[in-house]
């Protein structure tokens, strides 16, 4: 029993998921001007890579993330996930982890973790054998029987995960999804997050406003420009597959996460309006 | 200990009681033990069972009709955003009228009698229940929904495993605040247009300056209501801890 996705990333060359020249724009209604959210943005995500965006408050990351997993349409431009378009529906073999607690109060853990399973008719029995190595797998074997409402923010979010991780998803969206947690435990999901695409294969996107957390954990980091959000530059970060929260020590590792700050501050600046410090 | 802490309740308040009716004497507020007494006289007294039985009836009808209309109304209102939105003060509007003032069109419609008192209670308890219900739905947390979305759900099956379970909580908080007004319209409705029912035998006590009989059947209300609204809150509690 594994994690690992049922079929691997396809043999469709080395590109995952693809986007070309995605925007979104918000439609002005009778008093706001339309608003430009997103985009124009070219990405190619490799099968099994992960990547990592961040960019200014408000620069369209979670637009970028709702476009990809089909939960929003794109105004222009396409997306294409294992070579079949995605625009304004989920695709079969998404995951999407949110910010917010999405866990349901009113299921217990294992109900919670075996929810998508039983949408999808999973017969009992795999149930059972899939989502007792995923709650052992996310550290929650003692909680099984537990509400929501008796776990902590960051055992909570793990529930998320693990509901989402035994679908065997081939492609992983997590937007901001330690963004509530304080430092320690921040960096400890890292560590766990870690070691679920190293099981899984899966490829990940992560969003957050972290760039310690996106350094420590991506193979490239996206850095995004102020609202209407678009890549400034990739970082290639170069990390080993096996690795883990120890790299912070890593001489390189300050040297990539300045180099991101550095090209973040000015934009962070230009979206807060203050234009004259960022000169 | 919160059996203890019920039971010490219930003994304040007698004490309290006791206390009020030494200090206001006894043709204004019965004592509780007389009360007591004339209450358990009461429940003996074989003609007292069909005006009770009446009651139960009409209330019952009444509380059943107003679930039934409230959850409607508050469930598809709350489905609908803009519907919501423009339903929502009109509800609370109706909400704020007092419904007696409606009475002599409901004895019009209906005349004297049973359908009049069930139609009084259930006016009484349609609007906070449709309220309750409306912004249970409206208030859903949206990631619950964005959830079903990426699980690839059914409307109708996301209806039914995520937004009706969400919105339990709230609704059943609305059905116990309805409880209380069904029966109180009820009695309203039984002072005022009833030959039978409890409500008509506290209107004759009334005009009787029968004291004895005046409080014994509000001691029995007040029992009533409090069993009832004790087991509901018991399960609002219940569902409202989990979330």
């Amino acid at each position: 029993m594994s994690l690992a996705g049922a079929s691997p990333a396809p043999a469709s060359g080395a590109v995952h998921v693809s986007l070309r020249g995605v925007s979104r724009i918000y439609p002005g209604r009778a008093a706001q001007p339309a608003l430009h959210a997103l985009g124009p943005i070219d990405l190619d995500l490799a099968p099994g890579e992960f990547f990592a965006v961040v960019g200014p408050s408000g620069c369209g990351k979670s637009t970028l993330l709702d476009v990809m997993a089909g939960l929003a349409t794109v105004s222009a431009g396409s997306i294409t996930f294992e070579g079949r378009s995605v625009n304004g529906a989920v695709p079969d073999g998404v995951g999407v982890v949110f910010q917010e607690d999405a866990s349901f109060p009113w299921l217990t853990v294992t109900d919670n973790v075996a929810f998508g399973l039983r949408e999808i008719g999973t017969p009992e029995a795999t149930v059972k054998e899939k989502v007792s190595y995923a709650l052992n797998f996310m550290g929650l074997g003692d909680f099984t029987q537990a509400y929501p409402a008796q776990l902590s923010g960051g055992m909570r979010q793990r529930v998320c995960i693990a509901r989402t991780l035994v679908l065997e998803p081939r492609l992983i969206l997590l937007d901001e999804p330690f963004g509530a947690l304080d430092q320690q435990t921040r960096l400890l999901m890292g560590d766990e997050l870690l070691r679920l695409w190293r099981e899984t294969g899966a490829t990940v996107l992560l969003i957050t406003h972290a760039l310690d957390e996106a350094t420590m954990l991506a193979d490239r980091v996206g850095v995004m420009s102020a609202r209407p959000g678009r890549f400034l530059e990739l970082v290639k970060t170069g990390w080993p597959r096996e690795r883990d929260s120890t790299i912070v020590a890593d001489s390189r590792f300050g040297q990539l996460t300045s180099r991101i700050w550095t090209l973040l501050r000015a934009e962070s600046l230009r979206a807060m309006g203050h234009s004259r410090i960022a000169r | 200990m919160k059996a203890r802490d019920s039971l010490l309740l219930i003994l304040i308040v007698v004490a309290a009681w006791q206390v009020f009716h030494w200090i206001v004497g006894d043709i204004a507020l019965r004592s509780p033990l007389v009360t007591a007494r004339h209450a358990l006289a009461l429940l003996a007294d074989p003609g007292f069972w069909p005006h009770l039985r009446e009651t139960l009836l009409a209330f019952a009808e009444a509380f059943a009709i107003a679930m039934g209309i409230g959850l409607f109304i508050g469930l598809t209102l709350g489905a609908s955003r803009l519907a919501g939105d423009v339903a929502e003060p009109i509800l609370v509007a109706l909400y704020s009228i007092p419904k007696v003032t409606l009475y002599p069109v409901i004895l019009l419609i209906f005349g004297i009698g049973m359908p009049a008192k069930v139609a009084f209670g259930a006016i009484h308890g349609i609007v906070p229940i449709s309220i309750f219900a409306l912004n249970a739905i409206r208030n859903i947390n949206p990631v619950y929904l964005r959830t079903g979305q990426v699980l690839r759900m059914s409307p109708l099956s996301a209806t039914r495993k995520i937004l009706i379970p969400a919105a339990l909580p709230e609704i059943v908080t609305g059905i116990r605040v309805g409880f209380s007004l069904t029966l109180i319209g009820t009695l309203l409705g039984e002072m005022f247009g009833a030959q039978r029912g409890l409500g008509h035998m506290l209107l004759q006590a009334m005009t009787r300056h029968n004291m004895d009989a005046i409080m014994a059947l509000t001691l029995l209300l007040v029992v009533f209501a409090a069993v009832v609204n004790a087991a509901l809150l018991s399960l609002d509690r219940h569902l409202h801890s989990r979330a």
